[in-house]
C-alpha cells in the first residue's frame, strides 16, 4: 500500500461535512463493559466515521458527533445489548449537500 | 395536527416514499410524509445512477425541471489488481436519445426536487420529524409517534420507507434488523472538477456521462464492489462491502477508498479535483431470500427497509421508486373499492409487486448473495490477479513463445484454484445467474 494511504486521517474527511450536534443528547451509546466483544472492537477500525476508540483501559468508547448515522454499529452490536441506537432528534446530526 | 386522521402516513421522504408519497396524493388520498432530515436528501446516499423508465411511470414529464446531472453513454466494468485492471467497456451513440434511460443525479438536490412534486400533489410533508414508535391497537397499526409531540398521529395506513436502516419497523416486530451477511456498507466521496475537465478524461461531449464499476483486490478479498460515477462538474466515487467482512477483517472502509483512489487506474482521471463530501451509508444486500413480510394490518413496506435491492445490478432507487408507487397504487384500490386497510386487503401491494421486475428481478439472482458471500475470496482476489496476469502475459511481447504463455496463464489459473475448483466455480455462477 502507499504511504498516503496509511498517513490518512478520517478527521480531514469528515471536516468536509455538515452537522448539527445535539449537545448533551448522544444519539448512540456503548454499554459499559470490561472486555469488549469482538464485534465491538470491530468497530474501532471499521466505523466509517472513526466515532469509536478504545481507551487506555482497553474499553471501547464512542464520540459519536462525526457519525453519519450509516447504521453499521447498529447492526453489528444492537442485538448483543452493547450498542443502544437511535436516530437522532429530527434535524439535527449529519446533513449531506450533496449525498 | 392532533385529531386530525390521514388515509396514509409515510415515513421517509427518500425514493420509495417520495413515490409511495406521490401516487396516493396524486390521487386524492390525504397523505402525510415524516422525514427525519432537515430538508428531504439530507441523510441520504446514492452512487447516483437514476433510472428514468420507473420514474417516468410517475411523473411523465420529470424531465422538464428534474437536476439531472448527465445522461450515460458509456459503462466500463473493471477487474482490478494492485496495479492493473482488465475491463470490458461499452459505449454507443444510441444512448444520446431524446429521452435516455439513465442518468446521474446528486441526491440531496434530486430529494428535494421530488418531494416538491409530493407537496404540489398535495400531501403535507413535515421535516425535521423523527417517527419513533408506531401505534398499535389489538395488533393493528393505526398511527405513529413522533420526536415532535407524544401523540399518536393516525392513519388508515402506515407506508414504512424509512431506507436499509429503518427503526421502526423492526422495533414493532414487523421485520428484523438486517444482519451484517445482509447488508453492505459504503463509504462515498464527491470530487469537484470543472466540466471541460471531465468530458476530456472520459471523452464525453455534452451532457454525456460516463461510469465506472469496479471489483477485484481493491475489496483486499471481501465481497465489494467501487464504483466512478461523472456528474456534471464532479466525480462520486465510493466503495462498498459487506458488513460481515468488514467485521470479519477488521479492514477500515476509509483506507479501503483512499486506496481505491490512489489506483494507478483511478488517480489520474481524478487529479487535482476538490473533495467537498465524505458520506456513508448502509446497502442492502441480502436479495430474494431476505425480504421481510411486506404487509400487515395497516403497514406496508417498501424499498430498501424491505431490501428490495438488486446488489448484482446496482440497482435500488428504481426498485425504491417502483415499489413506492405499487404500494401508493394498491392502498389507493382498496381506498376507492371501500375496503379496509386490513392485512387481507393489503396483500394486493404484493401481488402487484410479485407481478413487477422487482420480485421477478430479485428472484432471478436468489442464489448470486450466498455464492459471492461464501467464496468472496476467490471472486474478489484470485481471479482478478489471473485475469491481470493473463492480460499481462497476452500483451507482453518478449520473445517468449505465445504457446509457453498461454501454458502459463492456464498452470496459474490451475494452481491458483485447481480444475475441479475452476469448473465448480464456473458451474455455481452460471446456475446463480440463470
Ligand atoms: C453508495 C451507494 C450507491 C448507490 N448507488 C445506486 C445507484 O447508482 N443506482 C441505484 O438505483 N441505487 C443505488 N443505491 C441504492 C439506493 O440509494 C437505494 O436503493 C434507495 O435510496 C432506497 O430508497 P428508499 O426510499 O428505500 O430509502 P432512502 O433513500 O434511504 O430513504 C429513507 C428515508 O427515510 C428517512 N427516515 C428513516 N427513518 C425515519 C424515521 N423514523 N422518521 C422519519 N424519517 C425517517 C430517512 O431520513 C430517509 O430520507 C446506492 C446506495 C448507496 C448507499
Ligand atoms: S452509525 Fe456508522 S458512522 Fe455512526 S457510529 Fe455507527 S458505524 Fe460509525
Amino acid at each position: 500500500m502507499t504511504v498516503a494511504v496509511t498517513k490518512l486521517r478520517v478527521e480531514d474527511k469528515l471536516f468536509q461535512n455538515r452537522y448539527l450536534v445535539d449537545p448533551g443528547r448522544p444519539h448512540i451509546k456503548v454499554r459499559p463493559h470490561e472486555h469488549p466483544s469482538a464485534n465491538l472492537l470491530a468497530l474501532t477500525r471499521i466505523c466509517p466515521a472513526k466515532c469509536y476508540e478504545l481507551n487506555d483501559k482497553g474499553q471501547v468508547e464512542i464520540a459519536a458527533d462525526g457519525c453519519m448515522e450509516c447504521g453499521t454499529c447498529r447492526v453489528l452490536c444492537e442485538a448483543s445489548g452493547e450498542v443502544m441506537w437511535n436516530y437522532p432528534r429530527g434535524g439535527f446530526g449529519v446533513l449531506f449537500k450533496f449525498g | 395536527m392532533s385529531g386530525e386522521k390521514f388515509d396514509a402516513i409515510v415515513i421517509g421522504a427518500g425514493m420509495a416514499g417520495n413515490a409511495a408519497a406521490y401516487t396516493m396524493a396524486s390521487r386524492g388520498l390525504k397523505v402525510l410524509q415524516l422525514e427525519r432530515g432537515e430538508y428531504p436528501g439530507s441523510k441520504n446516499v446514492q452512487g447516483a445512477i437514476m433510472y428514468a423508465n420507473m420514474l417516468e411511470e410517475i411523473i411523465p414529464n420529470f424531465r422538464d425541471d428534474a437536476p439531472l446531472e448527465r445522461h450515460l453513454v458509456e459503462q466500463r466494468f473493471w477487474m482490478m489488481d494492485d496495479t492493473s485492471h482488465v475491463g470490458i467497456q461499452y459505449r454507443s451513440d444510441d444512448f444520446n436519445e431524446s429521452t435516455p434511460e439513465r442518468y446521474t443525479i446528486i441526491r440531496a438536490q434530486f430529494d428535494r426536487w421530488f418531494s416538491r412534486k409530493v407537496r404540489e400533489a398535495g400531501a403535507t410533508v413535515l421535516c425535521e420529524t423523527t417517527a419513533t414508535e408506531l401505534a398499535k391497537e389489538g395488533g393493528k397499526v393505526i398511527g405513529v409517534r413522533t420526536d415532535r409531540t407524544g401523540d399518536v398521529i393516525l392513519a388508515d395506513t402506515v407506508v414504512l420507507a424509512e431506507g436499509a436502516n429503518g427503526l421502526l419497523g423492526a422495533r414493532a416486530g414487523l421485520r428484523q434488523t438486517p444482519t451484517s451477511e445482509s447488508v453492505a456498507l459504503a463509504v462515498k466521496e464527491i470530487h469537484f472538477l470543472p466540466e471541460d475537465v471531465i468530458d476530456q478524461r472520459f471523452g464525453l461531449h455534452g451532457n454525456e456521462g460516463c461510469v465506472i464499476e469496479a471489483a477485484g483486490t481493491i475489496s483486499r478479498g471481501m465481497a465489494g464492489l467501487a464504483f466512478l460515477y461523472t456528474n456534471k462538474e464532479s466525480i462520486s466515487l465510493g466503495i462498498g462491502c459487506l458488513v460481515s467482512d468488514f467485521a470479519a477483517t477488521c479492514e477500515s472502509p476509509y483506507e479501503l477508498l483512499e486506496a481505491f483512489k490512489n489506483h494507478p487506474s483511478i488517480k489520474h482521471l481524478i487529479a487535482d479535483s476538490e473533495v467537498k463530501e465524505y458520506a456513508a451509508h448502509l446497502i442492502p444486500e441480502g436479495g430474494f431470500k431476505a425480504i421481510p413480510p411486506l404487509f400487515g394490518d395497516g403497514w406496508v413496506v417498501v424499498g430498501d427497509a424491505a431490501q428490495l435491492n438488486n446488489a448484482v445490478h446496482r440497482e435500488g432507487s428504481n426498485l425504491a421508486m417502483t415499489s413506492g408507487r405499487i404500494a401508493g397504487e394498491a392502498i389507493f384500490e382498496v381506498k376507492s373499492c371501500g375496503g379496509r386497510m386490513t392485512k387481507r386487503n393489503l396483500a394486493l401491494y404484493k401481488t402487484m409487486l410479485d407481478d413487477s421486475f422487482v420480485i421477478k428481478d430479485l428472484k432471478k439472482y436468489k442464489d448470486m448473495p450466498a455464492l459471492l458471500h461464501t467464496n468472496s475470496r476467490n471472486f474478489f482476489m484470485t481471479y482478478p490477479k489471473l485475469m491481470s496476469e493473463a492480460s499481462k502475459n497476452f500483451m507482453r511481447v518478449d520473445g517468449t513463445p505465445k504457446i509457453e504463455n498461454e501454458k502459463a496463464t492456464t498452470a496459474a489459473f490451475i494452481k491458483a484454484r485447481s480444475r475441479w475448483g475452476l469448473v465448480s466455480d464456473a458451474v455455481r455462477l452460471a446456475l446463480a445467474w440463470r
